[in-house]
């Protein structure tokens, strides 16, 4: 009944007419068959890629200007590009040892994440503090305060991931929880793992070509 | 009541009909070349007041005719295809007379012709200042690191079309009548707008860039300057004065105004002078 | 289009049937759902009831109640301003202090009054209620949205008492005057208005996954998209519309706030300000004007699309007649929804962007004037045929109408880029604004309010009362604005703390300006009356009947009046029809509720032409 209907279908249906009053009498009420938190989850994906194009539309913009200056990539980012990747690799077969039920596995999964995603913070604050002690300071040039705007803003999506991911992992540990609601919740924080990660390689990526 | 309010409704249609052609508050009158956008205006007027009139009159008129009685029904009408796709047409068609002569007449807005006059504005918080080209017509260029006491448009001192810009002391500008000018406006701290009422144009100033816009002043008289984009605390008091002027009366005014050149020399005895004095 | 059709129901005398007994199952009978019933959440002590609220329709009433407190202090601010125009004589104000107030008058009335009002206060209320969910989606969350509010209302407000006072940069905060030293409030007012801003952009995503969602996945049983009433269409496509333009005001202010903090050069070029080097270099100062008139065009729409969508249910609500074009009506505010992210560089015409710019966007401009004109059109032909019941919400609603056409065509004005240039910048653009933006959508807020008081306290507003606000607020803004276009047309540049020794401008123009100050003093005055009637008619109204207005949409249909927690007793609602089945044919009532199961309905026969 719910099933996600042609946009333009939807909009062009007569409610006042006898056929499709009978077909909306048995309407569900709900436009798609997704859980509420699947389609929060994608609201606030779409807000934070607008968010990032923004950003990246108006790096773009600012590096025409011939005051722009590149910056060196610290070695360093290649490493904690590399533990992003790893933790959503992680990520991916966690979701399916926790659909299989597989209880230590998953424990063991959700643990090592928690650990990287430290890690990448970490990581990162390693790599400011690189850059600043050489002497690249937000103020020096703007690719450099672009580069310290957009890891603090991934920065700042990953801890509220973080604080996703702890909420899920205390709830998987309180075994007598409801299983299906379990899966689900993980599902849900590794798409937004999966998600960070992709947007971390755009940044990444962008900062690298320019 | 209904009555009331119907009359209400009409006599706030027919009152801004009545204080469009009878109030004293109309534009000043063009000294530009930009008549053009006062044609638009007024053919914009007509069109949307005529739908402006309609529509209101419409609604009175529903108000009154169709007031509630509690033994009436109202019409039960979901929709009405034919009719909403016509009124779609017409306004289409509306709009379209009103954006195809506005497109026509910014084509030659921001079209300079070649042989205009080239003017820098030069704006500050809060004030004006402005530099003609000198004989070889070519203003000189600029950078905003060159500015110091000595050298106020911060003129790029290597480059030789700069010597014979004239500087223009004080914040009135003189224009010579029926020539075209085209403003470069140029800004050294915010945000400004160079704007006279009477010539219609308008432009902001962008610190880091030039921005312009041109005219050909059509009518002789004396104008005044004002900021049109809000530039802090001083942007109510950053005036200044446009005079067009026949030729003679010009050239009589440029002659008087200084070149870079002897405006350098001058300063330069003017420090020579100053370090004399301090070295006694 | 002439394919009729009947309902299976016949006339059956005068016999009033009686819900459960009569009912034919074939013609009642819907599958039941297989969605779980929502989970609520209980509150337990006073704090959770009456200030940590999760329940959506409390939450709006918070957020109603702050943002037009908020929006009494713009108010006050715009008289003060009023009066330094009228009689600069009296020397009570500094240019300084005046622009102080120029702009938190608009930036609060923007943002903390309009948009707070209607997707915070109103979206809370409604679309719950008339979607039959039982709550918002997430109301934790939403108690979330409602605090981050409040904060963002306070530390705006600690922006007057800070050294320097609030920013003084006007509404749009251009930079680089908003954060150089010549603006008053460019060092501590700028940033914390900055950080107010950050904070109601967080505080109104968190509030519109809410509204989202919620119309998307929560309805009530037979509630499809296309039976929802307009003001819903028009309060969701508002907030997916914030969503997506909320962000770019964000970037601009996290930008500019480094640029003033840091000092990073995203925005600030090289400059010389006050005579000092500033050792800012490169930025761009128009980048800032494309990201902030992103969000701001959208933002017009944000606060016009509820409104639109507000005054077609009064409309159709208060004639007794179905809202003429219902889909036309979703399609043109879904249609100006997209439009609006095409259109934002008409606010830049002479910014000093690339002038070509000017082809496109005049032309995307004008092309939204097409769905505007046919919602102006559906709303006078809703009128049309009608059964008008002069009733407050339908006088605010006629006025709204004048008042929006006014605005709306001198819009066409503006977008026109040719006819932009003499007139931007100018009290043209000021009368043009504050008549499509401030004056039309308040009358509908004012319509809203009178429309559904006895909804939230059970008792109706003070008619006389009413009508006495009504025709002040009616007459005298249109008093104040319709001759402050001409002003524009003289030339009379916004902005301007005095004008008075200018030559091209005659004495008749500051008559006027006098004349405009005191129907704004008289217009704000008669908002007494209103907040008076407003407060009083809690204790003192008129017990309302249940169901008042005699509408059909789902709010009304609450076992309790005013609504209890949870919002439906033991069980959601079932939708039987759209929202606008008013005087049908046949029927014995002229107006027959969306959850009407229909056997009750006696004698019904749609034709459809």
């Amino acid at each position: 009944m719910s099933k996600a209907k042609n946009i333009f279908g939807l909009l062009a249906e007569k409610p006042w007419e006898k056929g499709q009053i009978e077909s909306d009498n048995k309407h569900e009420g709900q436009t798609l068959s997704l859980s509420k938190y699947k389609v929060g989850l994608r609201t606030i994906m779409a807000v934070s890629i607008v968010l990032f194009s923004l950003f990246i539309v108006a790096y773009s913009d600012r590096m025409l200007v011939s005051d722009w200056k590149n910056m060196p990539e610290p070695w360093l980012l290649w490493l904690n590009t590399g533990i992003l990747i790893l933790s959503s690799i992680v990520f991916y077969l966690t979701e399916n040892y926790s659909k299989k039920d597989l209880y230590e596995r998953t424990k063991n999964g959700l643990y090592f994440i928690g650990f990287l995603a430290y890690a990448f913070l970490i990581g990162q604050l390693i790599v400011w503090y690189q850059l600043m002690s050489t002497g690249y300071y937000a103020t020096t040039n703007v690719a450099n305060a672009f580069f310290y705007l957009f890891t603090t803003l991934h920065g700042l999506h990953l801890i509220g991931g973080i604080y996703f991911w702890g909420k899920t992992t205390a709830k998987f540990l309180k075994k007598n929880n409801d299983k299906k609601d379990i899966n689900h919740q993980i599902e849900i924080c590794g798409t937004y793992w999966h998600f960070l990660l992709a947007v971390w390689i755009v940044l990444f990526g962008l900062m690298l070509s320019s | 009541m209904p009555i009331t309010v119907a009359i209400v409704f009409l006599l706030i249609t027919v009152g801004s009909v009545v204080f469009h052609f009878w109030s004293p508050w109309w534009w000043t009158e063009v000294a530009s070349n930009w008549g053009g956008m006062d044609d638009t205006i007024i053919l914009t007027f007509w069109i949307t007041g005529f739908v402006f009139v309609v529509i209101c009159l419409f609604v009175s008129y529903c108000v009154w005719k169709f007031a509630y009685k509690k033994e009436r029904r109202a019409e039960y009408k979901p929709e009405d295809k034919k009719l909403e796709a016509r009124l779609t047409w017409i306004t289409t068609l509306g709009v379209a007379a009103l954006l195809a002569p506005g497109l026509v007449v910014w084509n030659s807005y921001v079209t300079v012709p070649e042989n205009a006059y080239k003017v820098e504005v030069f704006a500050y918080q809060w004030g004006w200042k402005y530099r003609l080209p000198g004989n070889d017509g070519i203003l000189g260029k600029t950078d905003i690191r060159y500015i110091n006491d000595e050298n106020p448009f911060g003129l790029i001192l290597e480059d030789p079309n700069g010597k014979d810009d004239r500087l223009v002391d004080g914040d009135e500008l003189h224009l010579l009548l029926d020539r075209p000018v085209k403003f470069e406006l140029r800004t050294i701290d915010v945000l400004h707008n160079f704007y006279v009422p009477q010539f219609r144009g308008k432009m902001d100033m962008v610190p880091g860039i030039i921005t312009y816009y041109w005219i050909t002043p059509t009518r002789t008289g004396d104008f005044e300057v004002l900021c049109a984009e809000y530039c802090g605390s001083g942007h109510y008091a950053m005036r200044g004065r446009v005079i067009v002027d026949k030729e003679q009366d010009y050239k009589k005014w440029e002659a008087k105004q200084i070149t870079f050149e002897k405006m350098l020399a001058k300063n330069k005895n003017n420090n020579n002078l100053q370090l004399a004095k301090s070295s006694k | 289009m002439s394919d009729e059709y009947e309902h299976k129901i016949e006339a059956k005398s005068d016999y009033v049937s009686d819900a459960s007994s009569v009912s034919t199952p074939d013609i009642d009978a819907v599958p039941e759902s297989e969605l779980p019933d929502q989970d609520l959440y209980h509150s337990h002590s006073w704090w959770t009831t009456y200030v940590f609220s999760q329940d959506a329709k409390y939450i709006g009433i918070q957020y109603a109640l702050t943002a037009i407190g908020t929006g009494l202090l713009g108010l006050v601010l715009s008289w003060i301003m009023r009066i330094q125009l009228a009689f600069p004589g009296l020397g009570w104000l500094e240019p300084a202090a005046y622009y102080q107030f120029v702009t938190m008058h608009g930036m609060i009335m923007v943002i903390y009054l309009l948009t707070a009002l209607f997707l915070g206060g109103f979206g809370n209320l409604l679309i719950p209620l008339m979607c039959g969910s039982r709550d918002m989606a997430f109301p934790y969350v939403n108690m979330l949205s409602y605090w981050a509010f409040v904060v963002a209302v306070l530390v705006l407000l600690a922006s007057f008492f800070v050294p320097g006072g609030p920013t003084g940069a006007g509404w749009t905060l251009y930079p680089p005057q908003a954060i150089t030293a010549g603006t008053p409030g460019s060092d501590m007012g700028i940033i914390l208005m900055l950080i107010s801003l950050i904070l109601f952009v967080a505080g109104f995503t968190m509030g519109g996954l809410n509204y989202i969602i919620t119309v998307l996945q929560l309805r009530a049983r037979g509630m499809t998209l296309m039976r929802l009433p307009l003001t819903i269409w028009g309060i969701f496509t508002a907030t997916v519309l914030a969503m997506l333009a909320f962000p770019a005001l964000l970037v601009g202010c996290l930008m500019m706030t480094l640029d003033s903090l840091i000092g990073t050069s995203f925005f600030m070029p090289a400059m010389v300000s006050l005579g000092e080097k500033l050792s800012y270099d490169g930025g761009s100062p128009i980048l800032f004007q494309h990201l902030f008139w992103f969000f701001g065009h959208p933002e017009v729409y944000i606060v016009a699309l509820p409104a639109f969508g507000i005054v077609s249910d009064l409309l159709s609500v208060h004639a007794r007649k179905t809202i003429f074009g219902y889909r036309m009506m979703v399609w043109a505010i879904v249609g100006i929804g997209a439009l609006s992210f095409f259109v934002w560089a008409h606010h830049m015409y002479v910014s000093g962007m690339n002038p070509w710019f000017g082809f496109f966007f005049a032309t995307t401009t004008l092309i939204i004037a097409v769905p505007t004109a046919i919602k102006v059109y559906n709303w006078i032909l809703t009128l049309w045929k009608g059964n008008i019941q002069l009733s407050l919400p339908m006088l605010f609603s006629l006025a709204f109408i004048v008042t929006f056409l006014n605005g709306g065509l001198t819009g066409l004005f503006l977008g026109n880029v040719t006819v932009d240039v003499p007139l931007s910048d100018t009290y043209f653009v000021v009368a043009h604004f504050h008549m499509v933006m401030g004056i039309a959508p308040i009358l509908v807020v004012f319509g809203a309010i009178y429309h559904w008081y006895p909804l939230i306290t059970g008792r109706m507003m003070d008619e006389t009362l009413g009508k006495i606000h009504f025709w002040i607020t009616f007459v005298g803004s249109y008093a104040i604005y319709f001759p402050m276009h001409y002003q524009g047309f003289v030339g009379v540049p916004r902005r301007y703390f005095e004008i008075y020794d200018s030559p091209y401008i005659e004495t008749s123009t500051l008559l006027l300006n006098q004349f405009i100050t005191i129907a704004a003093l008289i217009v704000g005055a008669a908002q007494l009356v209103f907040l008076y009637n407003l407060i009083t008619s809690v204790r003192l109204g008129k017990k309302a009947e249940k169901n008042p207005w005699k509408a059909n949409s789902l709010e009304w249909q609450t076992p309790q009046m005013p609504p209890e927690h949870g919002n439906w007793g033991k069980e959601t609602p079932k939708v039987y029809r759209w929202a606008y089945d008013f005087s049908v044919p046949g029927a014995k009532e002229d107006y027959i509720p969306q959850n009407q199961p229909p056997s009750e309905i006696i004698g019904a026969k749609v034709e459809k032409t």
